[in-house]
């Protein structure tokens, strides 16, 4: 996909509305804001988020960074916590197919945009796949600092002291650094990033991906990115490293061992059973699936 | 066993059909109208089309009807459509003095050019339930004896603004155009310090109750500023436009306002003689809660700019401004609704490791200086267990 295929001003998909709900110009604003986000790597741009016609917090930024790097050729897949068939994820899935009409896919390996909440998926991405990420908070310090202009002076001073503090505090506290979620990078060695609120399992697969990595945040109205093959560091100590969890249990359906698997309560006794969070990965291992 | 949580998509749609029979209703009552609304709930609608940023009672009738009376969701639909719609150019700045208005009072002179008008207010009525109400067939005929009267006929007298009557004497600080460019808070997202057009921007689409309940609190000492009301106007002003082909500005309308203008603590020393400062509200429709809070709230923004110590919630523009508008508030507070599983069992995780792990070294701890004390206890268990398996 390229932008020069996003810039068609094609008839409207859905009465009244542009291809892809927004309007060109929005759109070119928002990819002049994408391209910022690419060249300085974890920083965070600010944008004029408009309202999107679903609520704030349920995906709104990373819609329109979708709607401005869709393209009419473009196969586009929508997960939720892994899932694809979730009911938020149905419902983006279904606004882009009602106001873009593009093609849509379950599959990893098909898609060439892959809009996410919570999670990044278990195939390997590939070169030319892009990944859109949906923020609630962009800013990685705002639990620490609530006002934004003192964390964008922070970030411009690269003065990250509180953020290490707080991770010591944790190791004082706990033994471990108690973030299990949204884990603080460090991108090409100079912003600290919030990867949105992807398990920390999933953090080594934002470094040096061959995908691109677009985030935006709708309601605080920030974009930020990866580009493809940058070095993304989850925030650390030499006596303290960062490691993801891992299972004992297997995917009681694909047996697999080395994917996020969720923890369900089966029955009144309070028996758990583990499955993938990634219904893509499950099913393509299982080799019966479902078609989109 | 586990039931995959799949059908995912019959769900929504049988949640829609669903909410739409709920919206509607018992089927043998007939169904109400958009008009109906928008002639009967002018207070529902000025609200809607306020927060939702766009003038237009027939829309904001419709959405509150696809609302099933649910404001702030009639609001969002109304924004929600305003985003899409294109722009062609600003209007000239309305002119609040020359307002018709249908209610104007000031709450810091008995009398004034142009006089009191009370207009259409719930101030002096009592709030007994109206029993009548329940049989509206003799409402029509109130509302055409009112409509008859000379009172109602009577061409108000030019209406000069309080505000301005109290700064040509130098008592209130004059307000001057700055002249620069306006900002568009809709089109850029707001920086911090902000300007005071972005601010009363903001204020100006803010959730009513959240500008009522700060605007409350400098009342009861948090960020105390000392407010009258120095005046509230109500009514209809021209809306302008300059299309740069013609050159020249005609008018394509007229819109309903509220506009509030609070005179407020005095400020001055350091060689400046002493002068009120005022705050200001303005919103669509008959809003008069909504203004009034606006005028209070902007007046405690204002603080850095008069030196005051900032010290309260009502004072911290960041606090206030990114906190104050309900399409916003409301989308992140319901998003808690959307499964959270993943980052759920990641802090599961966390939470019983470190239990884990705590656990582990109390046993260690209870095994060393802890032995002796723990002992005798559980001898005692050990010795009533016994006792009790014997006796069975």
């Amino acid at each position: 996909m390229t932008l020069a295929q996003a810039e068609h001003t094609e008839p409207l998909q859905a009465g009244g509305y542009n291809f892809a709900y927004l309007d060109e110009q929005t759109k070119r604003a928002i990819r002049r804001g994408l391209l910022k986000a690419v060249a300085i790597p974890g920083y965070q741009v600010p944008f004029g988020g408009r309202e999107m016609p679903l609520p704030y917090g349920w995906g709104t930024g990373g819609m329109q960074v979708t709607a401005a790097v869709l393209g009419q050729d473009d196969v586009l897949k929508v997960i939720d916590q892994g899932a694809d068939d979730t009911t938020n994820a149905v419902s983006i899935r279904r606004f882009f197919k009602r106001t873009a009409g593009v093609r849509t896919t379950e599959r990893t390996v098909e898609a060439d945009i892959i809009q996410t909440r919570h999670r990044i998926p278990e195939t390997p991405l590939r070169k030319g796949q892009i990944v859109v990420f949906q923020v609630p908070i962009p800013e990685p310090l705002r639990f620490i600092e609530p006002s934004d202009s003192e964390t964008r002076t922070m970030h411009a001073l690269n003065d990250y002291g509180v953020m290490h503090v707080k991770l010591y505090e944790d190791i004082a506290k706990y033994g471990h650094i108690a973030t299990a979620y949204a884990y603080p990078v460090m991108v090409d060695e100079r912003y600290v990033m919030d990867p949105s609120p992807i398990p920390k399992f999933d953090n080594p697969k934002l470094h040096m991906s061959p995908a691109l990595m677009l985030f935006g945040a709708g309601r605080e109205k920030r974009l930020y990115a990866l580009p493809p093959y940058c070095p993304v560091v989850s925030l650390d100590f030499d006596d303290h490293p960062f490691e993801p969890p891992v299972w004992d249990q297997a995917c009681a359906y694909c047996g697999s061992t080395t994917s996020y698997l969720d923890e369900l309560i089966v029955d009144d006794q309070g028996t758990r059973q583990f499955i993938c969070s990634d219904t893509d990965y499950c099913g393509e291992r299982c080799g019966h699936r479902d078609e989109a | 066993m586990y039931v995959a949580v799949k059908g995912g998509e019959a769900a929504i749609d049988n949640a829609h059909a669903f909410l739409a029979a709920r919206r509607r209703g018992d089927l043998s009552v007939p169904p109400l109208s958009v008009a109906q609304i928008r002639e009967q709930m002018p207070m529902a609608v000025a609200r809607v089309m306020s927060e939702g940023s766009l003038y237009d009672r027939e829309l904001a009738a419709l959405a509150i009807k696809q609302a099933a009376g649910d404001l702030i969701e009639a609001i969002f639909l109304l924004r929600a459509y305003r985003t899409t719609l294109p722009r062609f150019m600003s209007t000239l700045p309305v002119d609040t003095g020359d307002m018709q208005a249908e209610r104007r009072i000031s709450a810091i002179f008995k009398d004034l050019p142009g006089g009191q008008m009370l207009g259409a207010t719930f101030d002096y009525t009592h709030r007994l339930l109206d029993f009548s109400l329940l049989d509206e067939s003799d409402g029509a005929a109130d509302a055409m004896s009112w409509q008859a009267s000379p009172q109602s006929a009577a061409q108000a007298a030019p209406m000069p603004r309080v505000a301005g009557l109290l700064a040509d004497e130098g008592l209130l600080g004059v307000e001057q155009d700055s002249t620069a460019p306006v900002p568009d808070i809709t089109r850029e997202p707001p920086d911090f310090p902000s300007s005071r057009a972005q601010r009363l921007q903001m204020l100006a689409r803010a959730d009513e109750g959240f500008l009522l309940a700060l605007g409350y609190s400098t009342q009861r000492g948090y960020g105390r500023n000392h407010p009258f009301a120095g005046e509230i106007r109500i009514g209809l002003v021209e809306v302008w436009v300059e299309p740069e082909e013609l050159g020249f500005p005609v008018p394509i309308g007229d819109i309903e306002l509220t506009e509030c203008e609070m005179v407020n603590q005095f400020v001055g020393g350091n060689g400046q003689l002493p002068q009120f400062t005022r705050g200001y509200g303005l919103a669509f429709g008959n809003a008069e809660r909504k203004a009034m809070g606006m005028a209070l709230v902007d007046r405690s923004l204002r603080a850095a700019e008069y030196g005051e110590d900032v010290e309260s919630p009502a004072q911290e523009e960041e606090f206030v401004l990114m906190h104050c508008d309900n399409v916003e508030a409301a989308g992140f507070v319901a998003h808690l609704k959307l499964p959270h599983y993943v980052d759920f069992q990641s802090e599961l995780d966390l939470v019983r490791k470190l239990r884990r792990e705590r656990e582990t070294a109390c046993a260690k701890q209870e095994k060393g200086g802890e032995r002796q004390a723990a002992e005798p206890v559980r001898k005692a268990t050990s010795t009533g267990q016994i006792e009790k398996e014997y006796a069975a």
